[in-house]
């Protein structure tokens, strides 16, 4: 299989701790992996070797097939960068700052400006353009960071926490641009300590935990760490609970949780979905929800470390 | 233009494009000559030369290398620091630009700091009454070996901005560092009034050179040596002072 991002037993030192203790990570191309984890389990650490900001004591770190630390100048043609360390400039328009990173890279003037256009219309800054990024709200700069990241068209982008500090709604717009940036082509390598915004972006999610991978997998073979899954169901009648429940006993062979008016029963199968559909019709019983739920990226972190994770 | 040079200059343009906006930034370069001029002029001109007109003349070719030197150190190290903490400097090291391009380009950026600084003290001193008797293309030419004098310590002051952690410690240390060469010095009374050891580091200081230089270059004299000391010494931080700069802002993490 080829990488377009992977790391084999990294490790890195400062001083007396160690941030990180031989970590493998690896991303397909065209793939997004998040990286999970709580502050200091080493998450930036490995995003900054990877990113030829910080030389690894030991292990590799290769970009493309590149490594990190022999190629660093072929990595950095390669890659975009967002993170609350790679930031802008907040005396710098928004365009001044694309113009500036265009400029960085060789483009020509008008190409520069062109470029920047293009960005801030995507990453809907079109109207804050001409404005100071110091008067920018923490979504904008957030969209700014990552259109900065985007300048050089790179082929693997490294996004740090890109939503760390907003509000849930902000997170939204971020992560709607996110998507839009895996639309391309491009390889991301997502951290973040937020357990909804890796099961919402990623393809493949590395657990990092005092430096090292505790567990990788999809976001749903995460999940089934954990065990089963859970049908959920709220009658539009609670005069009708009681017949949901009895029904739901029959189909999923034990009986409902009952919490308010919603009814949750394990399940073992995906087929179980399939069943209570038709019966509940049969039966002329309206649901105003209905759902088969994985358990939550929290209780996946709890289940691997023993610890709770940060919450979603 | 291809590299370093150009990378250096666009980001210099950058530096440019801020100090524009915050035109406050000039006040710290504009002060310090102002200050001096005033103070020295009317404070000691009585009773150090018998007349503020003659200590003018006497004082002013000081205060001109002060003013480069001051220039350089009150802002670049400072807005390096700022940069680095705040993670632009991250943003262009993750570039495929040469990592001494911010650096260099940081510095140049504060060229204009120097020219604003030092115009300012050339107003001042001409209204004051000064008057460079060795002509316009010779006080141009004080004017820019001071300048490039500055510049040249200016890197310590990079260094500084580099390794220091806390900004506001980036100025204090500088000044500490700065202060014996500015002041150990005859610039504001002639050597043989000085006491033994303190002549003894004026002789030495490579600031004196400047001074006495530019106070040929101004005034008439002998130029020579004392100009040909300051290249020397200029070349000097300069060798010594932007590979450690570089060097350390490779490597800080």
């Amino acid at each position: 299989m080829t990488y377009a991002i992977r790391t084999e037993g990294l490790v890195k030192r400062f001083d007396d701790t160690t941030a990180l203790a031989g970590v493998d990570l690896g991303a397909a191309p065209g793939t997004v992996l998040g990286v999970l984890g709580p502050n200091g389990a080493g998450k930036t650490t490995a995003v900054r070797i990877l990113a030829t900001l910080v030389r690894p004591d030991g292990g590799r770190a290769l970009v493309d097939g590149l490594d990190v630390t022999r190629d660093g100048d072929a990595v950095r043609r390669r890659i975009g960068l967002t993170g609350q360390y790679a930031s802008v400039d907040e005396d710098l328009t928004g365009r001044e700052n694309l113009v500036l990173f265009g400029r960085l890279l060789d483009l020509r003037r008008a190409e520069a400006r062109r470029r920047a256009d293009e960005l801030l219309a995507r990453f809907e800054l079109t109207e804050a353009a001409g404005r100071r990024v110091s008067t920018y709200s923490g979504g904008m700069r957030r969209r700014l960071d990552l259109a900065a990241s985007l300048v050089a068209r790179p082929r693997v982008v490294f996004l740090d926490e890109p939503t760390t500090g907003l509000d849930p709604g902000k997170r939204e717009d971020v992560w709607r641009m996110i998507r839009s940036m895996t639309a391309d082509g491009g390889t991301v390598l997502l951290t973040t300590q937020y357990l909804e915004e890796a099961d919402a972006l990623a393809d493949e999610i590395s657990v990092l935990d005092h430096g090292t991978v505790i567990a990788h997998g999809t976001p749903t073979e995460l999940k089934r760490i954990v065990g089963g899954q859970t049908l959920a169901v709220r009658p539009a009648d609670p005069g009708r609970l009681a017949d949901a429940a009895a029904l739901l006993e029959r189909v999923a062979g034990r009986p409902p949780d009952v919490a308010g008016e919603l009814l949750t029963v394990a399940v073992d199968g995906d087929g179980v979905l399939g069943a209570a559909v038709p019966a509940l019709a049969a039966a002329g019983i309206a649901v105003t929800e209905l759902a088969l739920r994985l358990p939550s990226l929290d209780e996946v972190f709890f289940a691997l470390t023993g610890r709770a994770g940060v919450a979603a | 233009m291809s590299g370093l040079p150009r990378h250096a200059v666009v980001l210099a343009g950058r530096g440019l494009t801020k100090a524009r906006r915050n035109p406050g930034l000039f006040l710290d370069a504009i002060l310090p000559p102002v200050v001096f001029l005033l103070l020295f002029v009317y404070l000691f001109g009585g009773a150090v030369a018998g007349s503020t007109r003659d200590y003018l003349h006497y004082v002013f070719p000081g205060v001109l290398v002060m003013t480069a030197i001051l220039a350089g150190l009150t802002s670049t190290g400072l807005s390096i620091n700022l940069d680095i903490k705040k993670g632009v400097f991250d943003r262009f090291r993750s570039l495929p630009i040469p990592r001494s391009a911010p650096l260099l380009g940081a510095v140049l950026g504060d060229s204009v700091r120097y020219a604003v600084a030092v115009a300012t003290l050339f107003a001042l001193g001409l209204a004051l009454g000064f008057r460079p008797s060795a002509g316009l293309p010779s006080a141009l030419a004080a004017a820019g070996l001071a300048i490039l004098f500055g510049f040249a310590l200016s890197w310590v002051n990079v260094l500084i901005g580099v390794v220091v952690k806390e900004e506001t410690l980036v100025t204090t240390v500088a000044f500490l560092g700065i202060f014996p060469l500015a002041f150990g010095t005859d610039m504001v009374a002639p050597a043989d009034t000085l006491p033994g050891w303190l002549q003894a580091w004026a002789d030495v200081n490579p600031v004196t050179h400047a001074m006495d230089a530019t106070s040929g270059l101004l005034l008439g004299g002998p130029v020579r040596d004392a100009v040909l000391a300051t290249l020397a010494w200029s070349a000097g931080f300069l060798a010594v002072f932007v590979p450690l700069a570089v060097r350390a802002y490779r490597r800080r993490a």
